[in-house]
């Protein structure tokens, strides 16, 4: 990185320690921070889209919908999340090989499931198996937020279900009076209303999920985790140019750090955010903000 | 072999009594179940002794945040902030290697690296954060009233703090101190995927779950299995506490007893 590092052996102190943070797998760690935004970044709309897909299906009146969106919600709680996590991820990969193989291989004559394998044909193999290495891993990273949307949607989906029914009900009474159909109601009246009812709920979860991003590490995924693991080791001064001792502890440490002070600048923007939609409302944190201005 | 034989090889395998090795192939139901079932020893362990000891810890916590003393009020909040703020994950990972150097100084270290100590404090210290915070925030909202009726009938310090605040404080705040123990168990299945070795292959439920779905790479048995436990697990639990509930909220009558509900609180 600096002119100064081509030689590591006769640095020392900062300088060492500027050449030292600065090579390329120090580098993969601070572009894995980058992969952990980009995994919230698309997760929590996904999930918020199958959360609300579920709240939606739990209210339904047609019964296998109705079951289908209860069963969601109440499934995952009673288990540990993280062994929906080990879950899916298998999977979710076997199912869309399986189907691939329904469509592309017509005429395989072979079991899939032959005793401990899962064989399916070449063609469906997902992703094929001459794709370039970027490919595995964006698999590999698709496969995760995936697992990540499906776990953390239940959740969501919980979260509005309740927030659907904390508004109003003379607000549904009154469309209704005024003629509106049931879908007219739901997205006219419902939906906009129930926000302010679930942003406690949905600020809660996103810091379980900012929590849950280093179980990526489990998914397979090259993350924060398994960089720290990996530069923290014990480094032999035969495999690098910069030996030291079991440094993991302090990776880990700075791992802590950085969670900490993410929730902590989540925590004071999720603040402002509920302070801004509850002015006016016809809540007690809308009628305190108004008490104090008055 | 036999089911019965083979409950008698692994029931206790994950505290090493019984059959050394693990089955390698030809996986029955029967083996899935019973060494799943096995694991689940340890996380009862875990959960169970972390509960008890953090709730103590959990009512000093609580008690220190809402204390006068600026000292002491900094102190829980910057312990409560420590341990809701980080991901459990890392913690158990940070506590592990830090426990790893501790050990290089001194032998006294020697148990702490191993998962029956070491993950078992990390989980102590992370449900009393959890539970200070609860306990902190029912302490808050106990009624005036109670507080003023002790005072005239001439309660103070310690009498009543024992007889009228701590009750009153448990009672609000047992829905949620329920919830926070079903989640304390499910957490305990992250231990040995954070660095805390399984010694010969003792380990929890989802350690051998994980086991068979990589040997038979069919996740559709083992975990359905792991999740039953879970559930029967869940339930045992609300059964527990609901009758501890019951017994706090006997006073009340009828109408205004808040019954126990199942709420989530995720993962941590």
């Amino acid at each position: 990185m600096f002119s100064y590092c081509a030689d590591p052996d006769t640095l020392s102190g900062l300088k060492w320690l500027s050449c030292y943070l600065t090579t390329g797998k120090h580098l993969s760690f601070y572009v894995s921070f980058g992969v952990v935004l980009l995994l919230l970044a698309i997760t929590a709309p996904a999930a918020l889209l199958f959360g609300f897909g579920g709240a939606a299906a739990a209210r339904s009146r047609i019964w296998p919908v109705n079951w289908l969106g209860r069963i969601y919600i109440a499934i995952v709680r009673g288990v540990p999340d993280i062994a929906f996590f080990l879950f899916f991820v298998i999977a979710l990969d076997q199912g869309f090989e399986w189907m691939r193989h329904q469509v592309l291989c017509p005429d395989w004559d072979q079991p899939i499931r032959r005793g401990n394998d899962f064989i399916v044909c070449a063609q469906a193999k997902l992703p094929l198996g001459n794709a370039p290495q970027w490919i595995h891993e964006v698999y590999g990273f698709f496969l995760a937020v995936l697992t990540f949307a499906i776990v953390f949607g239940a959740f969501a989906a919980n979260v509005l279900f309740g927030a659907m029914r904390a508004v109003p009900h003379a607000q549904l009474e009154t469309a209704e009076a005024y003629g509106m159909t049931r879908r007219q109601t739901f997205w006219r009246i419902l939906v906009p209303q129930m926000w302010v009812y679930a942003l406690p709920g949905l600020s809660n979860l996103w810091m379980v999920l900012i929590k849950a991003t280093p179980l990526l590490f489990l998914l397979g995924v090259e993350d924060i985790v398994y960089w720290a693991r990996e530069l923290g080791g014990t480094a032999n001064p035969r495999f690098t140019q910069y030996p030291h001792g079991d440094w993991r502890m302090w990776y880990f440490l700075a791992l802590l750090v950085f969670y900490l002070g993410f929730t902590r600048v989540s925590e004071l923007v999720l603040d402002r955010l509920m302070r801004k939609l509850s002015h006016g409302q016809a809540t007690t944190g809308g009628e305190a903000q108004r008490k104090a201005a008055a | 072999m036999s089911c019965w034989q083979t409950i008698q090889d692994y029931g206790l395998r994950s505290l090493g009594i019984g059959e050394r090795l693990l089955p390698r192939e030809n996986f029955t139901l029967c083996e899935q179940v019973t060494l799943i079932g096995s694991g689940m020893i340890w996380n009862i362990y875990f959960g169970t002794l972390a509960l008890l000891a953090g709730f103590f810890l959990a009512t000093a916590v609580g008690l220190g945040k809402g204390a006068h003393n600026r000292m002491i009020r900094k102190s829980s909040e910057w312990f409560i902030f420590l341990f809701r703020g980080s991901p459990l994950f890392i913690q158990f990972f940070f506590a592990y290697f830090a426990f790893l150097s501790l050990k290089r100084l001194s032998p006294v270290f020697d148990p702490f690296t191993s998962a029956w100590l070491g993950a078992l404090i990390v989980l102590f210290l992370n449900t009393a954060a959890y539970s200070g915070e609860i306990f902190y925030g029912a302490l808050r909202s106990i009624p005036k009233g109670d507080v003023e009726a002790a005072d005239a009938y001439g309660f103070s310090g310690w009498p009543r703090f024992r007889r009228i605040v701590w009750p009153t404080m448990l009672r609000l705040a047992w829905p949620a101190y329920t919830n926070e123990a079903i989640f304390l168990f499910h957490a305990t299945t992250l231990v040995f995927f954070t660095g805390f070795p399984a010694w010969q292959q003792r380990g929890d439920a989802l350690y051998y779950a994980n086991y068979f779905a990589d040997k038979t790479f069919n996740p559709f048995v083992p975990y359905p299995i792991l999740a039953g436990y879970f559930i029967l697990l869940t339930l045992v639990l609300l059964a527990l506490f609901g009758l501890i509930n019951r017994r706090l909220n006997r006073h009340l009558p009828r109408a205004a007893r808040r019954s126990l509900k199942f709420r989530m609180n995720l993962i941590r």
